[in-house]
């Protein structure tokens, strides 16, 4: 299937967010955001519960619907109703904290079913970039294990392979490695490390300052719903401007 | 001397059983054993299958149990169906539809099915001379079966779908898939699952409400097993006794007490699976 239905611009950043506002009910969560993620960057997005960040990545592929602004990925207006969001949506891989793997689906069908259904692969095509990709997570050899029966950072290495079969322009990673035990959190950063030193272009809500630091080329931190600070992660850490931004990362520091 | 409380226990125990043997003893001695037999048991029906006799079973069974078991999963199937439609327009983006299917769904489910089977097989004939319902006024009968527990089942069905957590949405949508590819390749079949126990039930409510089929009037060889039981009544080496109803009652209970069971080992299965 070409994607003859909108074009994208290979200049254009990949994300860029204008003035983005979205409320639940009377309480506003994003307040005016401007944001944007070149091609091949590593965005982190930080805060506290609450402050806005999920909101803002789920906004990207247009889980959660904005109230006003503008959203652009690879120049494309995800928000105009002439956009063939589902294609937008096949170019953005995503990951969830609680995994969302299809449990009624082997790892392997996890990984083809949306190759063959949404990119229209052959199923011997899909099946071996299902495979690298398998191999890729560390998982090579486990295609018939199905999700309940893996722990939970192999099935976040499984999300990820599931993403990453699309063959996505992006990636967009919301707090990946909330929902793990500590002694999984590592394999799935090292994971999440790889895809960065490859030139993925990534944008992560996460809790995981050392992984900001060592991978982040950009550090966003979040706050009641706007945007407080943000720059190279190594000076954000280490020299915070804002006080919010000085006091959540005492805390979590 | 105060009696020992576990002794005091035992004796409780004892006393609860007394009476129940007492009870049973009584019930025993004073019925009329003869009498029973010859109105609920009727020798000419149960038969003796150590000689050979099988009394009325064979025609209870090939005509009766079949006939049940045919309307049972032809009402089932094509409940289940429209079920389905009725759960995903209750569940649909479109106000009309979600109106359309509450109205449907309230309407067959404030009904006795009894009626709803009345005038399916006499009322809409009536009202409109010359059409003949498929199968007759038994597939009316039936269709009536259908209308309601359709209603029953588009209930059962949506709360399997809105069971399925949200993320699994989330996480077919944001692979690309359409809102419709994500009902069919991702929700159904995690909704379908958590359903079937309630859907077994569902079809042992079936099993039973084919017997309302009974005011119909059938051809000989289309008779459920309810019907046929009440005709050995008239009519039977059995006639003027309950033993041709006894007989159905076994035969009903055979299909209807594994599936319950079946029902109950379901649900705990599901529930050591969460």
């Amino acid at each position: 299937m070409t994607d003859t239905t909108f074009a994208t611009n290979p200049t254009a950043p990949a994300i860029e967010i204008r003035d983005l506002h979205k409320s639940f009910g009377s309480n506003e969560v994003l307040k005016g955001i401007d944001f944007h993620v070149d091609n091949s960057e590593v965005v982190c997005v930080i805060g506290p519960s609450g402050s806005g960040k999920s909101t803002l990545l789920r906004c990207v592929n247009r889980l959660e619907e904005p109230d006003s602004g503008q959203i652009l990925v690879e120049g494309v207006d995800i928000i105009d109703p002439e956009t063939d969001l589902d294609a937008v949506r096949s170019r953005i891989g995503m990951v969830f904290q609680q995994f969302n793997l299809f449990p009624h689906m082997s790892v392997l069908r996890n990984l083809t079913v949306a190759q063959e259904k949404v990119k229209k692969r052959s199923k011997k095509e899909a099946v071996e970039v299902a495979r690298a990709n398998l191999e890729k997570v560390g998982l090579g050899g486990r295609e018939d294990a199905y999700p309940a029966h893996l722990s939970g950072g192999q099935q976040q290495r499984v999300a990820i392979a599931r993403a990453l079969s699309m063959d996505p322009d992006m990636m967009l990673f919301d707090e990946p490695t909330s929902a793990l035990d500590p002694e999984l959190v590592g394999d799935v950063l090292e994971v999440m490390k790889t895809l960065a030193s490859e030139g993925m272009t990534m944008m992560v809500v996460t809790h995981e300052m050392g992984f900001a630091r060592e991978v982040g080329d950009k550090l966003v931190f979040m706050d009641g719903g706007v945007i407080l600070e943000e720059g190279d992660p190594r000076e954000v850490l280490a020299a915070p401007q804002h006080e919010r931004t000085q006091a959540f990362l005492s805390k979590v520091l | 001397m105060p009696l020992k409380r576990s002794t005091r226990r035992t004796l409780g125990r004892a006393a609860l059983y007394a009476v129940l043997l007492g009870v049973v003893l009584l019930l025993v001695l004073t019925a009329d054993w003869a009498t029973i037999r010859a109105n609920f048991f009727a020798p000419a029906g149960i038969g003796n299958p150590f000689v050979g006799d099988w009394g009325t079973w064979p025609d209870l069974i090939t005509v009766g149990v079949k006939n049940t078991l045919i309307y049972t999963a032809v009402a089932f199937a094509v409940g289940l169906a429209l079920g389905v439609v009725l759960a995903l327009m209750r569940l649909s983006p479109v106000a009309a539809y979600r109106w359309l299917a509450t109205a449907y769904i309230e309407f067959f489910r404030g009904l006795p099915v009894l009626l709803v089977v009345l005038v399916m097989a006499f009322g809409i004939p009536i009202a409109f001379q010359g059409w003949t319902p498929p199968g007759g006024t038994v597939g009316a009968g039936v269709v009536g079966l259908i209308l309601v527990a359709g209603a029953y089942m588009a209930e059962t069905i949506r709360a399997g779908i809105q069971a399925v957590p949200k993320g699994q949405t989330e996480a077919a949508r944001s692979l690309g898939m359409s809102a419709g590819r994500t009902t069919v390749t991702v929700v159904l079949p995690q909704a379908f699952r958590i359903v079937i126990p309630p859907l077994t039930n569902e079809f042992v409510l079936l099993i039973k409400d084919t017997a309302l089929l009974f005011v119909i009037g059938f051809a000989a060889d289309q008779r459920e097993l309810t019907t046929i039981a009440r005709d050995f009544m008239a009519s039977s080496d059995t006639a003027g006794t309950s033993t041709s109803l006894i007989q159905a009652s076994v035969l009903y209970l055979l299909i209807t007490l594994p599936l319950t069971r079946l029902v109950s080992w379901l649900e705990r299965k599901q529930q050591k699976a969460r």
